[in-house]
């Protein structure tokens, strides 16, 4: 079986400084890879060279086996990547079911009408994506006027509604309360685990790191300088030495 | 729904307005006046003035027609759409008989092709456009003021006179402007053959670089300037030409550059020997310049512009107009119209039935400076009737006459 | 061009630029921090020169009494800069962005009646420098003293800002909440204080250059509106808030124009080309070109997100069919009703309604502020009257296919427009309306030049007034149903989407750019079909339907009537359509008097009249259904 994601010699250097230097893995369906690794090791850097966001200077990143260098955000959306964001980006006038009917409108194709009324289709979809990620009571809510930790949870329902094979989530916890992260993180584990979807996720919190993922991936100054089952990094003396120190 | 019960007051609201202004038809008689006050106030301020004396004298001497006149007066914004606008509702719910005014030549003809549209007299007060009555002329429109074609023939003489060989050419870059120096390279030609035009600087109106400008005509070479500039333009282009020296050795004629709208801003600085037309207010001693001299002196204490006595004009024209008619009906008027003659503070003018072009004349001369203040010198008055073109070209000009 | 006459050009255009340079760099410093476009620098740069005036004849035509004029000028504007801030715009700081525009206008307008009555309407002609009076032989030509002294203060003002920007921690901050507006507020800086500081430098470089000005340009009172265009397309093209940039862009417009003036007349390939004439579009021109190329502006840098903004757009919410029907029931009857004008003011208001709605369309919904919209709605009437005049179409047949020609333009301006966001996109949408205005006004033989076209009346069954008041009422009415239905339409969601988050709309596989694109199209066809509708109204077009002043009267009438509201353009519309008409009969000072108006609805509905009324009906609900259950 092929990996859903494989990444192979990924480089990104900005101005001289290599942001991303000969960066290799793979993760599996229904796998969760954590990336982590001190600020500014290039976990950011990396993530937008899958998504698109940025274009690599070298390597390859297939998606199911297919090259996906070059594409743009929204094309390898169609692919099926979904992702949330480290800063939430949901769409703030409009309600909760509509952010999630709005992802269900573009993966049908079903946006370019002009005359049609939005929101009278997708509403099974979208309300059956709403009660996965428990947001179902909230649904008719502006998304404008929601709590933090409630936006994630939408967000992780939009990006649930193109039925991805891989899922990106930057930081999915920052910015929650300690309790929550580790609640939505169960969340977004039970999902992709059932669904088989391959997840990728950076995060800073180390109990979230430690407790969810199936391996984890360590990045220094660009570099992977180590992978493996969580008990592996976290007895790995390159990671304790760069990255959990003294803290750990 | 606030927002119905605003839109259901606005609409009540315009209706008992509606309902207040009946026409009553033993009111006074009710002209339709409109112009551009905000966007040229330099010009319309004195002009305003002017119409109003008129009013008051017209109704000091019982008025026409056994009523009282009245101007209903509104603001046109300089735009035509805006123009059309307030020309309705002077029409329609003021009761005005007949429309008169406008400053801008897009405005004066909008307002003139409304007028053929609506059948309603229009007499053009200020529009100097030659197309007014001549290329876009129609059946309902007059026009009071000296056309730019007049005031160009106007300085043609001293221009040929001088023989200059070698000519640069400046002027706004709108209608007026363009026409000036039209007419005048076609009728300096016809007068001078072999005459050159070295330069041409169209300058946007009231935004021209008069530095560049300046020295772009100074590197032509020319022997003389005409110039159709005014206002702010005008007065710095003056600045920067006599900074730079560029105008020694060389003739300059500048359109409308002795009126004391234009002038008198220029203070010491105004441009000894430039030919200009403009009005010499203080020296004209014509009974008929006297008496409106007098009392405009004596009502405003303050001297007249031009404009003061364009508007002066206008209801003078307008009124005599209605006294010719005997009527308000408006084909009496507009035949009325045609031909009738006015006393004006420039003297005697008639409207020309060919064409509806008043024959008011304008002054020339040369500009002196004396006690820092700019005035006009070696002035004479040209009659209006002596610079207009033959009939036969007129004809030709004119759509379906 | 000779040598020397290229070089003297330069230094006219150098000179030139100098006080355009204080201005923009002025304009680019409060925009930096505050993010408030202000109509009213110009005002403040008239008031330098008006300041500067009348100073000078009370102290004396000395060196001394010149030079303290022109410095107790520009400190007594940058008072009023600091009146304006903390009467004014410190007051709706959190109100939806850019309404602050609509209180500046408001300003623009009570300036303008003040000095009015204050100096009265006769150009005022400054004294010449004194002591500098005299002009220098460069290369056998002469030039002022003055110009070079202007060409030397331009660095020398760069300098001192360049130190006070960087050297003192006023200058650290104004970085900062330049940079990120959010940030300074978390650093515990006093926001209010600083926004008065900044208000204050920058209408002192507008007074400043102002009152430079007066040996060089007469003060009068069209001077506020002709320096505002040029300071926003200086700092426009030389990057939003950045003072070097402003410096590069007005050395680079002043010149420009000085050398297509020198150029003047030039003869290529068979044609003549008149370099003067394109005085009247040059500084657009450029900044078309450099926003083509550099999205920013040539030294300015991507606007961080502008988290603070104002809390996001509320939801939409469909008007209901009662409004609907009501409003229709009650304008089906006007005719029968009410006189005449009533009609005739009515079917004003019916085409800038839709004018009003399709910019609200773009600006609201769609995310896009457009300086320009006027070029639409312009060309519409243009292309009505054209396809009529020009093509011999019946006018029902120029009526229904200039919003299809006006189209075609929107989908070449789109293509560029869509590519850049924010005040670039917004100062673009200007630059299109300028050139389109620019062509139509000199074009004579087809467009009429600046007299526009004339005898561009409807058939004859509709040139009846309630005829033709039917037929507007009919094409501008389905124009708002359409844009209001196509709101709730996926397209139109997907819009709002776009706008709420750029970046979410990618992730989920929307094509925003193509969406913005046909967002254009659609709203610049209907802005047309305005135009069209405008034109035959009036029987006349002439280019002010292309003009910023259009441009500007759309921005009004969204801005007034609340830019989150549906209801809000119709309303803005209607009521500053009446409002004028009205004002305008009644007194001498009719835009000071409306200034007024406008400035105390700002104040009392900072969302604007419809969304103002809808907070307030709620609050009385609310406050019903308390004493109820009490």
């Amino acid at each position: 079986m092929t990996a859903v994601l494989q990444v192979e010699g990924l480089r990104k250097t900005f101005g001289g400084v290599q942001a991303v230097a000969d960066v290799s893995f793979a993760v599996d369906a229904g796998e969760l890879l954590a990336l982590i690794g001190p600020n500014g090791a290039g976990k950011s850097t990396c993530f937008n060279l899958l998504n698109g966001q940025l274009a690599p200077d070298g390597g390859i990143v297939r998606l199911g086996g297919r090259d996906i260098v070059g594409l743009r955000p929204r094309q390898i959306w169609r692919l099926g990547v979904g992702r949330t964001f480290q800063i939430t980006a949901t769409f703030a006038s409009l309600s909760v079911r509509e952010n999630v009917q709005m992802a269900l409108y573009s993966h049908a194709g079903r946006l370019r009408s002009l005359l049609g009324r939005f929101g009278t289709a997708f509403t099974t979809e979208a309300d059956a994506l709403l009660g996965q990620v428990g947001m179902l009571d909230q649904a008719g809510r502006p998304c404008g006027v929601l709590a933090y930790g409630d936006l994630k949870r939408v967000e992780l329902a939009m990006a649930l509604a193109n039925q991805p094979r891989l899922l990106l989530m930057d930081e999915p916890t920052a910015g929650m309360a300690p309790r929550e992260r580790v609640a939505l993180m169960e969340l977004a584990a039970g999902l992709a685990r059932a669904q088989k979807i391959a997840v990728l996720f950076t995060e800073h919190d180390m109990d979230v790191v430690f407790s969810q993922a199936d391996r984890i991936i360590v990045l220094d100054r660009g570099q992977l300088i180590a992978g493996g089952m969580p008990q592996e990094v976290r007895a790995n003396p390159d990671v304790r030495a760069v990255y959990l120190g003294g803290t750990h | 729904m606030l927002t119905r019960n605003k839109l259901l007051a606005g609409a009540a609201a315009l209706v008992g307005l509606s309902m207040a202004a009946p026409a009553d038809a033993q009111g006074p008689v009710k002209i339709g006046e409109l112009n551009s006050y905000k966007v040229f106030p330099a010009f319309l301020e004195p002009y305003k003035k002017g119409w109003e004396l008129a009013v008051e004298e017209v109704n000091a001497a019982g008025g026409v027609l056994g009523r009282k006149i009245e101007v209903v007066s509104r603001d046109d914004n300089g735009n035509p759409g805006d123009a059309v606008r307030v020309a309705e509702e002077l029409l329609s719910r003021e009761g005005a008989a007949f429309l008169v005014g406008t400053f801008p030549s897009h405005v004066g003809l909008a307002v003139a092709d409304f007028a053929k549209q609506r059948k309603v007299l229009f007499l053009a007060a200020e529009p100097l456009s030659d197309k007014i009555v001549w290329d876009s002329g129609n059946a309902y429109t007059f026009r009071l003021r000296t056309s730019t074609y007049m005031q160009t023939a106007m300085l043609i003489p001293d221009a040929v006179k001088l023989n200059k060989k070698r000519w640069a050419i400046v002027y706004p870059n709108y209608e007026y402007g363009q026409s000036a120096t039209a007419a005048f390279k076609k009728l300096l030609s016809a007068k001078q053959p072999g005459v050159e035009f070295v330069t041409e600087q169209a300058t946007p109106l009231g935004k021209i670089d008069a530095g560049a400008v300046v020295q772009a005509l100074a590197d032509a070479k020319p022997d003389a300037i005409f110039s159709s500039l005014f206002g702010p333009d005008l007065a710095k282009f003056v600045r920067e030409g006599q900074q730079r020296g560029i105008f020694k050795g060389v003739e300059v004629f500048n359109l409308l550059a002795g009126e004391p709208e234009y002038l008198d801003p220029l203070k010491e600085e105004a441009p000894d020997g430039w030919y200009v037309t403009g009005y010499p207010w203080s020296e004209i001693k014509t009974p008929e310049h006297t008496k409106f001299l007098n009392a405009y002196q004596a009502k405003y204490k303050d001297y007249p512009r031009l404009g003061s006595v364009v508007g002066y004009a206008t209801i003078m024209s307008a009124v005599a107009i209605i006294k010719k008619a005997g009527s308000l009906d408006q084909d009496k008027l507009i035949a009325a119209a045609k031909g009738v003659t006015v006393l004006t503070p420039f003297g005697m003018i008639e409207y020309r039935p060919i064409d509806h072009q008043s024959t008011m004349g304008a002054y020339v001369g040369r500009v002196g400076v004396k006690d820092g203040k700019g005035y006009m010198k070696e002035w004479r008055f040209v009659d209006g009737k002596d610079v207009l073109p033959p009939d036969a070209d007129v004809k030709k000009m004119r759509p379906g006459n | 061009m000779t040598f020397a006459s290229i070089i003297i050009q330069l230094l006219n255009g150098l000179a030139a630029a100098a006080s355009l340079f204080l201005v923009s760099a002025g304009l680019s410093l409060i925009f930096g921090v505050t993010r408030i476009v202000n109509f009213a620098h110009g005002s403040l740069y008239m008031l330098g020169l008006y300041g500067a005036y009348t100073l000078i004849e009370a102290l004396g035509r000395t060196p001394l009494g010149f030079w303290t004029s022109v410095v107790l000028s520009a400190l007594a504007v940058g008072l009023v800069g600091v009146l304006i801030e903390v009467l004014v715009l410190r007051r709706i700081y959190r109100a939806p962005e850019l309404f602050q525009l609509l209180a500046t206008f408001a300003v623009v307008l009570v300036i303008k009646d003040i000095a009015l009555f204050t100096w009265g309407a006769e150009d005022l002609v400054g004294p010449r420098a004194p002591g500098l009076s005299m002009a220098v032989e460069i290369l056998g030509r002469r030039i002022p003293a003055y110009d070079l002294l202007l060409i030397a203060i331009g660095p020398v003002v760069l300098l001192v800002m360049w130190l006070l920007l960087t050297r003192t921690r006023w200058g650290a901050l104004v970085r900062a909440a330049t940079q990120d507006r959010e940030m300074v507020g978390a650093l515990g800086v006093d926001q209010a204080k600083l926004f008065t500081s900044v208000f204050f430098v920058g209408s002192v470089l507008a007074g400043l250059g102002g009152a430079l000005q007066i040996p060089r340009e007469p003060a009068n009172l069209e001077l506020d509106l002709s320096v505002i265009a040029d300071a926003f397309v200086v700092t426009v093209v030389g990057g939003l808030g950045s003072i070097g940039g402003a410096f590069l862009a007005a050395m680079l417009i002043g010149v420009a124009k000085a050398f297509c003036i020198g150029v003047g007349t030039v003869n290529w390939f068979g044609a003549e080309i008149v370099f003067s004439k394109l005085t009247l579009v040059v500084e657009f021109l450029i900044m078309a070109i450099v926003l083509v190329v550099r999205p920013f502006g040539l030294l300015g840098k991507p606007q961080a997100a502008q988290r603070i903004a104002a809390d996001p757009a509320p939801p939409l919410t469909v008007p209901s069919w009662t409004f609907v029907l009501v409003g229709l029931a009650l304008l089906l009857a006007v005719p029968v009703a009410a006189d005449r004008y009533v009609t005739i003011l009515l079917t004003d208001i019916f085409c800038f309604a839709l004018f009003a709605v399709s910019l609200h369309f773009i600006m609201g919904p769609a995310g896009m502020v457009s300086f320009g919209h006027a070029a639409y709605f312009g060309l519409g009437a243009y292309a009505a009257g054209l396809l009529m005049k020009r093509a011999g179409l019946p006018m029902e047949a120029a009526l229904v296919l200039a919003p299809l020609v006006v189209g075609a333009f929107a989908v070449v301006y789109g293509w560029f427009c869509v590519r850049l966001s924010g005040v670039y996109l917004a100062m673009l949408t200007l630059a299109f309306a300028q050139i389109s205005w620019s062509i139509v006004f000199q074009w004579d033989s087809f467009t009429g030049g600046s007299n526009g076209l004339f005898g561009v009346w409807p058939s004859a069954w509709l040139a009846g007034k309630t005829a033709y008041y039917y037929l507007a009422l009919a094409f501008c009415g389905a124009g708002v149903a359409l844009l209001w239905r196509v709101l709730f339409s996926p397209f139109g969601y997907a819009l709002r989407a776009g706008r709420d988050s750029p970046l979410r709309a990618e992730a989920i596989g929307i094509d925003l750019r193509a969406y913005q694109w046909m967002a254009f199209v659609l709203v610049g066809a209907l802005a047309g079909l305005a135009g069209a509708v405008y034109a035959f109204s009036k029987g006349s077009i002439s280019p002010s339907t292309i003009s910023i002043a259009q441009s500007t009267d759309g921005l009004i009438m969204v801005l007034l009537g609340g830019v989150e509201t549906l209801k809000g353009p119709l309303a803005g519309a209607a009521i500053f359509t009446w409002l004028r008409d009205e004002v305008a009969r009644r007194t001498e000072f009719w835009r000071g008097v409306m200034g007024v108006v406008i400035l105390a609805i700002v104040l009392l509905f900072p969302q604007g009249l419809v969304g103002g009324l809808k907070a307030l009906t709620q609050r009385w609900r609310e406050a019903q259904s308390r004493e109820k259950t009490a």
